[in-house]
C-alpha cells in the first residue's frame, strides 16, 4: 500500500498493527482485540481525513500511483471489451486507448487516457500525455461509434497533451481543435467523466459531450497547478497556492455550473476499493446513457451547443 | 609583461548615480530598433511599411486597431459588443489580483478587453472581423473573448458575412481557470454553427498564437493563414525545451514551419494582406 503525505496517521496505525502481528507470532499470545481496535481507528481516521480534504490533498489522491485507469474500468465495466488501435495515419498512441464493449447489454465505445502503474508502463504510456495521433485515434473511434449508433463514454485522466518537438510538428493544437468541433456534432450520446487529472486542452480534447462528470477526488483546470505556479509566480514552490487559486475540484466546479455531477468515491479514494468504484461508475454511466438516449440526436446536439454557449462569466456595462 | 596602466583620473564615488529619469536616451518615437535584424529604422518609415522591417521583413506586433485600418475600405468600420467586461469571478490572486490586472490593463491601454469586433468592407466584401490585442493581458482568451467570438459568429450568420479572426495570443487566461478552458469548447461549438450556415471562416494567425487559442478556433479556419515568421504552436518553446531538455532547432514553430507541416493554407505578407483576402473572399462568393 502506498500512503500519501497527509495519510501519515493511517500509515502509523498500519505499522502498529504489523508490530502486533509480529508479536503474536513470537509470543503466541492473541492480539485480536487490539488489532480490531486499531482497524476501527484506521477506518475512523480515514473517514475524518477524507471528509475534509484540502485542494492540494485531493490533487494528490487524483495522482495516486495505484489509482485505477481507463483500461481497468473498461475491462471491469464491460463484457467482451475489444480494444482498437491506431489513428490509421501515423501510428498507435499509447496514452489514449479505446474500444467497444458490452455495458449491461448495450454496446458502448469507451475512450480514455491511459497511464501506467510502474516505471516501465508509465514510460510506455508516456505518463498519460497523448501525441496528436492519440486525439486522432480517439476521433476515429468516435466516428466509428457514430456510424453504428453506439453511445460514447470518455474517461479523462491526463496531466496534459505532450509538449514535445514531434508532437508540435504533427500538429498538437490542430488535433485537439479538430476534436472539439467534431465532438460538438456527434449524433450519438457522449458522456465525459474525469477519473483523475483533467489538465487543459489535453483533457478537453476528449472532453466535449452532453454531460461532464467528475469522480470525487479529481481536478479539472485550464492548466496544472505546477505550470500555473511556474508562469504566474515564476516558481513551482507556489503550486499549492496555485491549486487553491485555480479552484479545480469537482466540488467547486459543480458550484460554478461547469460540471453536471460528482461521482462519489469509496472512502480513502478510488484506489483503495477499485471494484467498488467501478460498480458506482457503472450505475452512473447506465443512468446517464439511458437519459441521453431518450433525446433525439438533433435536440441532443442543439442542447450541447446551448450548454457550451452559455459558459462564461462577464459583466455588461452601459456604453 | 605590460605594466598595468595608471588611470588618468580617480573615481571618487562608486557606481552609477545618474537616476533613470536623468539618463540621456534617444527620445521615443523617432527611431525604432527592428526586433528581427536589430537595424535602426525611422518610426515614420516603419509605419509607412505597416510595421514590417524594410530590411528583413520582420513583422512587428501591431494593435487590433492597426489591422482594422489596414483591412477596411476607407478605414470605415463599426464596432460591436463594446459593453462586455471581464469579471474576477474566482477572486484569483497571484502576484496581483485578477481584478487589478483587468483594471491596470484598461488604464494602460485604450482597450476594454483583449479582443475587438468590427464589421466593415474588405475590398467591397462586408466582413465580421474579430481581432486580438496583445497589449491586454497578452491577448489571453477569457470569458469576454469567448462571448465576443460567439456573438460575432451570430452576427456573421445573420448578415451572411464572412468571419475573420486575427489571433495574437499567449493562450487561455489562467485567472479564469475552467471558465477560460471552456471558451475553447464554446467557440468550437459556435464555429460548428457557422460551418452549418456555410459562412466562410478565415483564421489569420499572427505572432504569437499559442496555447488554447491554437488548440481551438485559430486552427479551425476554412482557411488558416499566417503572417511571416509568426510563432505558432500549442506548447510554448520554453515548455518544450524544459520537457525534452533539448534546444529547439532554428525556425521551429514559425509560420513557415507550420506551412511546411501542412497546417496553413498560405503565408501572407502584411503589406499584401488586404489584397489577398479580397481575392479569397471574392473567389468564395462567386
Amino acid at each position: 500500500m502506498i500512503f500519501l503525505e497527509f495519510e501519515k496517521p493511517i500509515e502509523d496505525l498500519y505499522a502498529q498493527i504489523e508490530e502486533l502481528r509480529q508479536m503474536e507470532q513470537k509470543t503466541g499470545m492473541t492480539m485480536a482485540d487490539k488489532i480490531e481496535r486499531l482497524e476501527h481507528k484506521i477506518k475512523d481516521t480515514r473517514e475524518e481525513l477524507y471528509s475534509k480534504l484540502t485542494t492540494w490533498q485531493r490533487i494528490q489522491v487524483s495522482r495516486h500511483p495505484e489509482r485505477p485507469y481507463t483500461q481497468f474500468y473498461s475491462n471491469y465495466l464491460c463484457n467482451d471489451f475489444v480494444e482498437l488501435y491506431g489513428d490509421r495515419t501515423f501510428r498507435d498512441d499509447k496514452a489514449i486507448i479505446g474500444g467497444f464493449g458490452d455495458l449491461n447489454g448495450q454496446t458502448v465505445m469507451f475512450i480514455g487516457h491511459q497511464k501506467g502503474h510502474n516505471t516501465k508502463m508509465r514510460q510506455y504510456r508516456n505518463f498519460g500525455m497523448p501525441y496528436p495521433e492519440g486525439y486522432r485515434k480517439a476521433l476515429r473511434l468516435m466516428k466509428l461509434a457514430e456510424k453504428f449508433n453506439k453511445p460514447i463514454v470518455t474517461l479523462i485522466d491526463t496531466p496534459g497533451a505532450y509538449p514535445g518537438e514531434d508532437a508540435e510538428q504533427r500538429g498538437q493544437g490542430e488535433a485537439i481543435a479538430r476534436n472539439l468541433i467534431e465532438m460538438v456534432s456527434l449524433k450519438v450520446p457522449v458522456l465525459c467523466i474525469v477519473i483523475g487529472e483533467g489538465a487543459s486542452g489535453g483533457a478537453l480534447g476528449i472532453g466535449i459531450g452532453d454531460k461532464l462528470l467528475m469522480l470525487e477526488n479529481t481536478w479539472f483546470s485550464v492548466i496544472s497547478p505546477e505550470s500555473c505556479a511556474s508562469i504566474l509566480w515564476r516558481s513551482w514552490d507556489f503550486k499549492e497556492k496555485a491549486a487553491v487559486a485555480l479552484q479545480p475540484t469537482p466540488q467547486e466546479l459543480l458550484k460554478y455550473g461547469i460540471i453536471d455531477e460528482i461521482v462519489k468515491e469509496p472512502i480513502g479514494g478510488a484506489h483503495l476499493q477499485p471494484e467498488e468504484m467501478a460498480k458506482t461508475l457503472k450505475k452512473t454511466i447506465i443512468k446517464h446513457l439511458a437519459e441521453l438516449t431518450k433525446i433525439d440526436p438533433q435536440t441532443r446536439i442543439e442542447n450541447r451547443i446551448k450548454k457550451y454557449s452559455a459558459i462564461g462569466q462577464f459583466e455588461t456595462v452601459n456604453v | 609583461m605590460q605594466e598595468p596602466r595608471k588611470p588618468w583620473w580617480k573615481r571618487l564615488r562608486k557606481g552609477v548615480d545618474t537616476s533613470t529619469e536623468e539618463k540621456l536616451e534617444t527620445p521615443d518615437g523617432i527611431w525604432h530598433k527592428c526586433n528581427g535584424c536589430k537595424k535602426a529604422l525611422l518610426v515614420t518609415q516603419l509605419r509607412d511599411n505597416l510595421h514590417t522591417c524594410p530590411h528583413c521583413n520582420y513583422h512587428e506586433k501591431i494593435d487590433a486597431e492597426d489591422y482594422f485600418d489596414i483591412l477596411f475600405d476607407d478605414k470605415k468600420c463599426e464596432e460591436h459588443f463594446t459593453e462586455l467586461r471581464s469579471k474576477d469571478i474566482l477572486h484569483f490572486v497571484d502576484t496581483k489580483s485578477y481584478e487589478k490586472r483587468i483594471n491596470d490593463a484598461i488604464e494602460n491601454t485604450d482597450l476594454k478587453e483583449a479582443m475587438r469586433v468590427m464589421v466593415g468592407a474588405i475590398g467591397g466584401n462586408t466582413t465580421v472581423v474579430a481581432a486580438m490585442d496583445f497589449r491586454f493581458i497578452g491577448g489571453s482568451l477569457g470569458s469576454v473573448m469567448g462571448e465576443k467570438i460567439s456573438r460575432a459568429i451570430d452576427l456573421a450568420i445573420e448578415r451572411k458575412a464572412p468571419f475573420l479572426i486575427i489571433s495574437k495570443s499567449g493562450g487561455a487566461r489562467m485567472q479564469e481557470s475552467a471558465f477560460s478552458l471552456m471558451q475553447m469548447a464554446k467557440t468550437s461549438a459556435k464555429l460548428h454553427q457557422l460551418a452549418e450556415a456555410k459562412v466562410p471562416y478565415i483564421s489569420l494567425l499572427t505572432n504569437p498564437t499559442t496555447g488554447g487559442v491554437s488548440a481551438s478556433f485559430a486552427m479551425l479556419g476554412d482557411l488558416n493563414i499566417a503572417e511571416p515568421g509568426a510563432l505558432i504552436g500549442f506548447a510554448g518553446p520554453r515548455v518544450i525545451e524544459e520537457t525534452t531538455k533539448r534546444k529547439l532547432p532554428e525556425g521551429f514553430q514559425t509560420a513557415e514551419f507550420q506551412l511546411e507541416n501542412g497546417f496553413l493554407d498560405f503565408i501572407v505578407d502584411r503589406k499584401e494582406l488586404k489584397e489577398k483576402l479580397t481575392k479569397v473572399l471574392n473567389l468564395l462568393k462567386k
